[in-house]
C-alpha cells in the first residue's frame, strides 16, 4: 500500500517537472503559447464567393482555386501560421495571426486581379464602362470562329515592373498564344484610327499615379509583348505580383472582418496573468483557513493544477483568447470543487468516528459519484460550446473557451483524485494525523 | 436546519427577481453586440487629445448621428456604426484625420447581417441543446431511482431559472451601463448552465445516496438532510469560484466585463437555485403540491 503510494508520488513529481520544463522551454516544436487574434493581433476575415455563374459540379474546383490564389498572395507577407480555409459551400476563412496590414494590402487579398481591355463604344452601342475619357465596350476580336474579349486571362505569369529612361514606371506583360492572336486583331484595327485602348479592373478604369484613367492610344500593332505605363511604382508592383499569382476565378465579398492591432492585445495577457495569480492566492488562503492541513494540500495541488493545465495548453496547442484565459481563471475556482467535495466527505467520516486513514479512503470513494456526475454536465456544455465555436463565423473565442474549460475540468478531476489523495495518504500514520484539529477546527475542540 | 420547509419562500424570492428582470427586459430590452445585430466597430486612438463631444459632433456631421461612441480607460475611442464597407471606412477615417489629426486604428470589426443572423440562431440552438442534453444526461444518471425524469426536469428548470435571472439582471445593468449581449455573453450563459447543474447534481447525488441508505421514509426529510449535508460544500465551491470571477472582473477590466458579470450573476443564481429551487421542486413534485403552490401565491400576495 505504502510502496504503491510512493510510486504514484514519484510519478506525480515526474509529471510536475515535465510540465514545468514544457512551460519554460520549447518542447515538441512548441516555442510558446499560441495566442488568439484578440491577444496578439491579426486578421480574421470571412469572404463569401459569388458562385452564381459557376456550374454546381465545378464549385469544388473553383473554391480550391480561390484558396490557392489567396495563399499565393499571402506568402510574400511572411505570416508564420496563416490559415486559408474553405468553410461550407461558398465561404473562405483567412486568418493571419500577429499581422498588421494596411487596408490597401487587405483589399489586395480579395482583389479579383482581372484586367479587361476596352475600346470606345460607338454612339448607340451599349457601353460597359463610362468615365471622363468616354464610353467603353469590351475590346473583342473574332478568333477561331469565336468572338473573344481581350483580358489579362491571356497574360503569361511573368509580368514585371521596370522603369524607362525617364523614370516612368512600366508594367511589362507577355501574351500567351491565344492572347497574341486576339491582341493582334484588335490593335491592328485600333492603330488605323489611332484609337485608345482602355484598361479596366472590375467596374473601374485602371488609374495612373495622376488619378487619370489609363487608356493609351494604340500606335503600333501589339502581338506578343506589351506594357502599361503611368501606374505608381507600388501599385504596379502589387498588380504585377497579383497577375503572376493568378486571378481569382470569382469575386469575393466580406462577410466578417476582424482586424486587431498587436498593441491592443498585449495588455490583456498581463492583466489575465495578474488576475489568475491573485485568484489562485485568494482561493489558496480560503482553502487553508477553512480546511487546515487538507487545505494546504489542496493549495499544493492547485499549483500543480495550474502548471499542468498551462503546459497542456502549450503542447496541445490550445489557441488562447481572452475568453479562453477567462475560462482558465474560472476553472481555477472550479478546480478546488472536487477537493472541497472530498474534504467535506472526509470531515463527515471523521465526525462519524473513523480513523483518518479510513476516513480518507471512504471520503474519496463516496465523493466519486458526485464528482463524476457533476463534471459530466460541464463536459456536455463544453461539447456544445465547441460546436457553436465551429459553426459560428466569429466562433474562435468560443472554441478556445470550450477547450480551456474542458482541459481544466479534466485535469482538476485528476489532481483531486490522484494527487490530493496521494499527498493526504502521506500523513496517515504520522504524528500529525493524531491531531484532529489540523483537519477540522471543530473536531479539535470537541 | 429545515431548508425545504421554507421552499415557498425560495420560490417567491425567485419569482420576484425574475418578474423584475422581465419588467427590465420589457423596458430596457437587451443591447446586442454587432455579432448578433450586424454592424461595424472601429477602435481608434488619436495622437492629440480629442473630446468626446467634438468627436460625436463630427461623426454626426459625417452622417453617423446614430453611432455609439465609447471612451476607453486607455484613451481610445470605440465607434460603433452600421456595417461599413471599405470605401465608407476610408472616407470616415480620412475625415477624422482631417479634423482631429493623426489617428491609429487599433481594431476594426465588421459583421454582415447574414453572419449576425446565423450567429444568433446558432447561439439559441446551443442553449436549447444544452438544456436537452442535460435533461437526458441527468435522467440517465438517476435511472436507478424511482422517477428519474423528475430529477432531470428539476435540474433543467433550475438552469432555466438561472438563465432568466442572468438575463434579467444583465438587462438592468445593461440598461444602466450600456453593456452588450455578445458571443462572450453566450459563453458566460452556457458556462453558468454547466456550473448551475454541477451544483444541483451534487445535491441530487446525496439524495440518491441517502435514499439508498433508507434515511427516512419521508422524501422531504431525505431531501432536506441531503441539502444540509452538502450545504457547506455548495457554499464553499461557489465562494472559491466567486473569488476568481471577481479577480477577473477587477483586473482584466472592460474587455471581459460583461462575461465576468454574467458568470457572477449566474454563480449566485446557480447556488441559490441548487439549494432553494431544484431540491424543493423535487419535493413539490413528489408530494403533488403544484396546486398548493399556485394557491399560495395569490394568498401571500394579499397579505
Amino acid at each position: 500500500m505504502l510502496r504503491k503510494n510512493t510510486l504514484v508520488l514519484i510519478g506525480i513529481a515526474g509529471l510536475f517537472i515535465f510540465a514545468i520544463i514544457a512551460l519554460l522551454y520549447p518542447l515538441f516544436g512548441r516555442e510558446a503559447m499560441r495566442l488568439g487574434l484578440d491577444l496578439q493581433g491579426g486578421i480574421h476575415i470571412v469572404y463569401q464567393a459569388d458562385l452564381s455563374a459557376v456550374e454546381p459540379a465545378e464549385v469544388g474546383n473553383v473554391m480550391d482555386g480561390v484558396v490557392e490564389v489567396i495563399g499565393n498572395r499571402i506568402n510574400p507577407l511572411g505570416v508564420t501560421e496563416p490559415v486559408i480555409q474553405r468553410q461550407g459551400q461558398d465561404r473562405i476563412l483567412v486568418e493571419l495571426p500577429g499581422l498588421s496590414i494596411s487596408d490597401k494590402e487587405k483589399e489586395r487579398l480579395s482583389r479579383v486581379a482581372l484586367l479587361e481591355f476596352g475600346e470606345l463604344a460607338d454612339e448607340g452601342e451599349e457601353a460597359k464602362w463610362e468615365n471622363e475619357r468616354g464610353r467603353w465596350k469590351p475590346a473583342t476580336a473574332l478568333v477561331g470562329g469565336q468572338e473573344k474579349e481581350l483580358t489579362s486571362r491571356y497574360f503569361k505569369e511573368n509580368t514585371f515592373v521596370t522603369q524607362d529612361r525617364l523614370g516612368g514606371v512600366l508594367l511589362v506583360f507577355e501574351w500567351d498564344e491565344e492572347g497574341s492572336l486576339i491582341s493582334e486583331k484588335i490593335t491592328s484595327r485600333l492603330v488605323e484610327g489611332q484609337q485608345p485602348l482602355g484598361i479596366f479592373e472590375g467596374d473601374e478604369p485602371l488609374r495612373g499615379e495622376d488619378g487619370r484613367p489609363i487608356a493609351p492610344v494604340v500606335l503600333s500593332v501589339i502581338t506578343d509583348k506589351g506594357q502599361i505605363e503611368g501606374l505608381s511604382f507600388t501599385e504596379a508592383e502589387a498588380l504585377s505580383s497579383q497577375l503572376n499569382a493568378g486571378r481569382l476565378p470569382v469575386s469575393l465579398e466580406i462577410l466578417y472582418d476582424q482586424t486587431v492591432s498587436p498593441i491592443l492585445g498585449a495588455d490583456f495577457v498581463d492583466m489575465s496573468v495578474k488576475a489568475g495569480i491573485i485568484g489562485i492566492i485568494i482561493v489558496m488562503l480560503f482553502m487553508m483557513i477553512y480546511y487546515r492541513l487538507p487545505g494546504v494540500i489542496a493549495s499544493l495541488t492547485l499549483v500543480f493544477y495550474g502548471v499542468l493545465v498551462l503546459a497542456l495548453f502549450k503542447l496541445w496547442p490550445v489557441t488562447l483568447t481572452l475568453a479562453g484565459l477567462g475560462g482558465f481563471i474560472l476553472s481555477i475556482g472550479m478546480a478546488v470543487d472536487a477537493n472541497v467535495l472530498i474534504f467535506e466527505r472526509i470531515k463527515e467520516e471523521l465526525r462519524a468516528g473513523r480513523t483518518l486513514g479510513a476516513a480518507i479512503e471512504t471520503g474519496f470513494n463516496r465523493a466519486w459519484t458526485a464528482i463524476r456526475d457533476s463534471n459530466v454536465t460541464t463536459f456536455i456544455v463544453c461539447a456544445i460550446l465547441f460546436w457553436v465555436g465551429s459553426v459560428v463565423v466569429a466562433g474562435a473565442p468560443v472554441k478556445g473557451f470550450a477547450w480551456t474549460l474542458a482541459i481544466g475540468v479534466a485535469v482538476s478531476m485528476f489532481t483531486a483524485i490522484v494527487v490530493t489523495r496521494t499527498l493526504l495518504r502521506l500523513f496517515v500514520g504520522t504524528a500529525l494525523a493524531q491531531r484532529a484539529s489540523l483537519f477540522s477546527p471543530y473536531l479539535g475542540r470537541k | 436546519m429545515n431548508i425545504i420547509g421554507k421552499r415557498f419562500w425560495f420560490f417567491a424570492i425567485s419569482a420576484l427577481i425574475i418578474v423584475v428582470g422581465f419588467i427590465s427586459l420589457a423596458t430596457f430590452g437587451l443591447r446586442y453586440g454587432i455579432e448578433f445585430s450586424s454592424g461595424s466597430i472601429l477602435r481608434v486612438s488619436f495622437e492629440q487629445a480629442v473630446a468626446l463631444g467634438d468627436l460625436r459632433q463630427e461623426l454626426s456631421n459625417l452622417g453617423y448621428g446614430n453611432a455609439l461612441i465609447q471612451h476607453t480607460e486607455a484613451g481610445d475611442y470605440i465607434i460603433r456604426t452600421h456595417e461599413l464597407d471599405r470605401e465608407e471606412k476610408t472616407v470616415l477615417e480620412e475625415a477624422l484625420v482631417a479634423k482631429f489629426g493623426q489617428l491609429q486604428e487599433t481594431e476594426f470589426n465588421t459583421v454582415s447581417p447574414m453572419v449576425a443572423r446565423e450567429t444568433a440562431q446558432n447561439a439559441a440552438i446551443a442553449v436549447a441543446v444544452a438544456a436537452i442534453g442535460i435533461l437526458l444526461y441527468i435522467t440517465w444518471a438517476f435511472h436507478r431511482m424511482p422517477k428519474p425524469f423528475h430529477y432531470g426536469t428539476c435540474a433543467v428548470i433550475a438552469l432555466v431559472h438561472d438563465t432568466l435571472m442572468a438575463l434579467g439582471v444583465f438587462s438592468i445593468i445593461g440598461g444602466l451601463l450600456g453593456w452588450e449581449v455578445d458571443l462572450k455573453f453566450i459563453i458566460g450563459i452556457l458556462a453558468v448552465i454547466g456550473y448551475s447543474v454541477n451544483n444541483t447534481v451534487v445535491v441530487f447525488d446525496r439524495i440518491r445516496e441517502n435514499q439508498a441508505l433508507g434515511v427516512s421514509p419521508d422524501f422531504e426529510v431525505v431531501v432536506n438532510r441531503s441539502l444540509v449535508e452538502t450545504l457547506s460544500r455548495s457554499l464553499n465551491t461557489s465562494l472559491t469560484t466567486l473569488f476568481v470571477v471577481l479577480a477577473l472582473m477587477l483586473f482584466v477590466g472592460v474587455a471581459i466585463q460583461n462575461f465576468a458579470a454574467v458568470l457572477l450573476i449566474g454563480i449566485v443564481a446557480g447556488t441559490f437555485s441548487s439549494i432553494g429551487i431544484a431540491p424543493s421542486l423535487l419535493v413539490v413534485w413528489e408530494r403533488g403540491e403544484w396546486g398548493r403552490f399556485l394557491q399560495w401565491l395569490p394568498l401571500r400576495g394579499k397579505s
